[in-house]
């Protein structure tokens, strides 16, 4: 029935392939939406390097990866938070083991409106801004006065629930068993936050750092009142510096083989690692790149 | 006389076709109670997913009177309230100007309008209709944000405003042209006799079709409110996705639709969360139906009059 | 003959206001139609060209064309025709032909009404809980399809039905008269005079499914793929999908290109939609009875 089914609608479409396609590895890859701009990079690249692997990059959040690869329908799985305990034992009990591989580090960017005039912003001020139970509602209260927001309201861009930047700030930022204030505009997807902020001058939002534009304001942060103030670039991520970094992953089922390792390791080299920095993420090492 | 082995021919065909007839009206009466299996399967498969959540984590007085919405949160909490709040709000706001317009449109495509323009309006209407809710989502981000941000001199566009001009443009086609139809219902030999007591074409409409049509108006207002409480797209881009209990159309809110289509990607089968979006699939489904039903009713009530 | 009462007047007066009124509203409804389709060529025409449309995206989706995600609706508006075109013709059959005025008629009736009436995401959750998990056939076209295929059915019911009973009875008569069964004076007489109107209503279906996006985002379209889909197991790029990703998810995307998919998806659906009006309006002026 598959078959007639399949058949059939490649007769009617008549728009399919060319035969030597069915022969070409398929890598099936799938998670996490920071991480799906810099995959499909690898993969469009990879495409080049070797003909013959075909790699099949879907987005969805780290949840779907992570879950893809609990059921096993998935060869990689992207994400930017690693897998918690439960995942593993849950995908060892499908007979999986995961195995991660950091694969670069997204430094998680402060975004303003670029006419706002702060510079630097402390942990503690986002947390009294985005935290539940934070005080802090008005620029005043940070002692800014921002251009073309007469309201002087703080407006809050946040991200959907379970995507793995809305989890990661939360743990980094507000800390474990903390909650973000309700009433955040809260979007689909990092180029929402940086279009909603662009264009509001009261707003204050987070995502990667590849995701900002040139007519964002990205303030340096501080870890306390007693450290320094680190910007957020390639560089103090790839260092350590900058507060709010975090690990970029990929999970295989079992130790790589094949195909699949071949496309890890081309990864980690110098030559994907190289189109991770082109977008805007810091690589694992400091690599030269033409 | 005629030959045996013609006979049997006969015989033969007669049987075949009666079996194809038979099999047809199998077939036939399989296909004919698909809408009833498949509205059936809808339930079930819905409820299947979210019974476990329903029965387990689930807190029905927080579920309908708590805005707190934090699915992923350390501290779970499934309040709906929010969520209600918000699909009502951008409905209420939609109906608000939609529901005037569409019924106005009905009664100038319907009595007033004739040959050419009637058809021309009408084939409009059905445009309306046809373009997709993701570009109607597109059009309030791209189009409707800055202008509202211009106009209303407001800090942010995307709001229950934004969703709510949205949404009543997608409902207003189903509403005018049942309401359209509705009033076609009402025999001429209705209209005649007003217009024979010296009636004007107005007079005719206030005071004798549009009596006569209530049910069938009542019934394409419901439908295009259940056609705007199910809309997803374009709440979801247009709205600000933001779990706040509106204080003015200025306000970002959040859908019910909305949050099944912006949480249900990134969650895992089976979980908590999971099961509380299938939850409000439930709800859906059930205000939907109940909708669609009294719609219904009403329309019957027409008939058996 | 008769002098005009002031009373006359202005009850004429009243006419004249009120059909102002009522003309306004509808331009006020239909000026948006216009006024969308004029904002999405003047903003999205510069990007479509030929390469556009027979090219993939590259580059993370911020330069190339949308040949993936074209393609990919077309398999799935096809498969969702295939399966939901015999049972919607078989359910309007039966209303036509065969159902008497019961109850379980009328329960069909209003189910056709809830089916078309069941917010999209919940045929979403539907697809999710059946097609994906249930009969096992994963995120996949096959799954996608089939949601779209049960969201789309009233659109062929509702269309092949009205077509059927336009066949005049007369028509059925004679051919019973001669002795022929149910089935043979429907496939031979029934059929063949209302098959332009159910194409009609077929038209009218993919348009409803090319435009569809809550039904197919979590049962078998993936936001980017590099190959295009093989067999109705695969996942595949779809134009409303995309549409929805280019413009909320995916970063330095130029300005024209979400304008110029918009586009594109619009004037397919309007395309689909104007061949059908047409069709109809040409059928009309066809018949003989």
């Amino acid at each position: 029935m598959k078959r007639i089914i399949s058949l059939t609608t490649v007769a009617i479409l008549a728009c399919g392939g060319d035969g030597d396609r069915a022969q070409r590895a398929l890598i099936q890859n799938k998670g996490s939406d920071t991480l799906l701009n810099v995959a499909q990079a690898w993969a469009e690249t990879y495409g080049a390097v070797n003909p013959n692997v075909a790699v099949a990059v879907t987005g969805g959040g780290s949840g779907t990866g992570i879950s893809a690869m609990i059921n096993g329908t998935v060869d990689i799985a992207n994400s930017s938070r690693a897998m918690r305990d439960s995942e593993i034992e849950a995908a060892r009990a499908n007979g999986i083991e995961p195995i991660e591989f950091v694969v670069g580090h997204d430094a998680l960017a402060i975004f303003m409106h670029e006419d706002n005039p702060m510079s630097g912003i402390t942990m503690d001020q986002l947390r009294g801004i985005f935290g539940e139970g934070g005080g802090l509602e008005r620029w005043s209260d940070l002692g800014a006065s921002v251009p073309g927001c007469p309201s002087d309201e703080i407006i809050r861009v946040s991200r959907q629930n379970n995507s793995g930047t809305y989890i990661y700030f939360r743990e980094a930022v507000l800390g474990a068993g903390n909650d973000f204030k309700l009433g955040s505009y809260d979007m689909h997807g990092s180029k929402d936050v940086v279009d909603l902020v662009e264009n509001t001058p009261c707003a204050i939002g987070y995502s990667g750092l590849a995701y900002a534009t040139e007519h964002i304001h990205m303030p340096c942060v501080a870890a306390d009142d007693v450290s320094a103030c680190v910007g957020p670039a390639v560089q103090t991520a790839i260092e350590g510096s900058y507060p709010i970094s975090r690990p970029l992953l990929m999970y295989t089922a079992g130790q790589p083989i094949g195909a699949i390792r071949d496309y890890m390791d081309w990864i980690l080299s110098d030559a994907g690692q190289c189109v991770i920095q082109q977008r805007g993420y810091a690589p694992v090492r400091e690599v030269t790149c033409t | 006389m005629s030959h045996p082995r013609d006979r049997t021919g006969v015989m033969d065909r007669r049987d075949l076709a009666w079996y194809a007839d038979r099999c047809a009206q199998v077939l036939i009466f399989a296909g004919g109670i698909s809408a009833i299996v498949f509205i059936i399967g809808i339930f079930v498969f819905v409820t299947r997913e979210g019974l476990g959540f329903v029965f387990g984590p689930l807190d029905l007085g927080q579920f309908f009177s708590s805005i707190e919405w934090r699915p992923t949160s350390d501290n779970p909490g499934y309040g709906a309230l929010a969520l209600m709040v918000g699909t009502l709000s951008v409905t209420g706001l939609a109906m608000l100007f939609s529901v005037p317009l569409s019924l106005g449109a009905a009664l100038y495509i319907g009595e007033f309008a004739k040959g050419k323009t009637r058809e021309a309006l009408k084939i409009l209407v059905e445009m309306l209709a046809a373009i997709p809710s993701v570009v109607w989502g597109f059009v309030g981000m791209s189009i409707m944000n800055p202008l509202i941000i211009q106009v209303f001199d407001v800090p942010v566009g995307l709001s229950a405003l934004n969703a709510g001009i949205i949404l009543g443009l997608m409902a207003a086609p189903i509403m005018t042209t049942i309401a359209e139809d509705a009033l076609k219902a009402v025999p001429d030999s209705y209209r005649e006799a007003a217009e024979a007591l010296g009636a004007t074409r107005w007079e005719v409409i206030l005071k004798v079709v549009i009596p006569a049509s209530k049910n069938g108006l009542v019934a394409a207002v419901l439908l295009g409110v259940g056609r705007g409480f199910g809309e997803t797209m374009a709440v979801l881009m247009a709205t600000g996705h933001s779990i706040n209990i509106p204080t003015s159309p200025f306000d970002g809110v959040r859908a019910l639709t909305a949050t099944i289509a912006s949480e249900l990607g990134d969650t895992a089968t089976g979980s908590p969360h999971y099961g509380s979006l299938f939850t409000l699939g439930i709800f859906l489904f059930v205000v939907t139906f109940l909708i669609n039903l009294t719609a219904d009713l009403v329309v019957k009530g027409i008939r058996k009059k | 003959m008769f002098a005009a009462t002031s009373l006359n007047r202005r009850s004429y007066r009243n006419q004249a206001v009120a059909k102002a009124v009522f003309g306004l509203m509808t331009v006020a409804l239909v000026i948006p139609v216009l006024v969308i389709l004029g904002a999405l060529i003047v903003r999205g025409g510069p990007a479509i060209s030929w390469e556009f449309l027979f090219t993939p995206p590259v580059n993370g989706m911020t330069e190339g064309g949308i040949l993936p995600a074209l393609i990919g609706t077309i398999w799935l508006v096809v498969v969702a025709l295939i399966a939901s075109v015999p049972i919607g013709i078989a359910a309007a059959l039966y209303l036509s032909e065969y159902a008497p005025d019961n109850f379980l008629t009328r329960t069909i009736n209003l189910a056709i009404i809830n089916l078309a009436g069941v917010p999209s995401i919940v045929h979403a959750l539907f697809g999710v809980g059946a097609f994906v998990l249930f009969f096992r056939f994963g995120t996949s076209i096959l799954a996608a399809s089939l949601t779209l295929a049960v969201m789309t059915l009233p659109v062929v019911i509702v269309a092949t039905r009205e077509s059927l009973q336009a066949v005049p009875q007369a028509f059925r008569e004679a051919c019973w008269n001669m002795g022929a069964t149910r089935w043979q004076t429907i496939r031979k007489v029934v059929l063949p005079n209302s098959v332009s109107g159910i194409l009609t209503g077929v038209i009218l279906e993919v348009s409803r499914a090319a435009g569809e996006t809550a039904p197919i985002m979590f049962t078998g379209a993936a936001a980017y793929l590099m190959f295009l889909p093989q067999s109705v197991f695969d996942q595949t790029m779809a134009m409303s999908l995309h549409l929805y990703v280019i413009a909320t998810q995916q970063p330095s995307v130029p300005e024209e290109i979400p304008y110029g998919v918009a586009l594109v998806l619009i004037s397919i659906v309007l395309l689909m939609n104007a061949i059908s009006i047409a069709f109809r309006v040409y059928l009309r002026g066809l018949k003989k009875w």
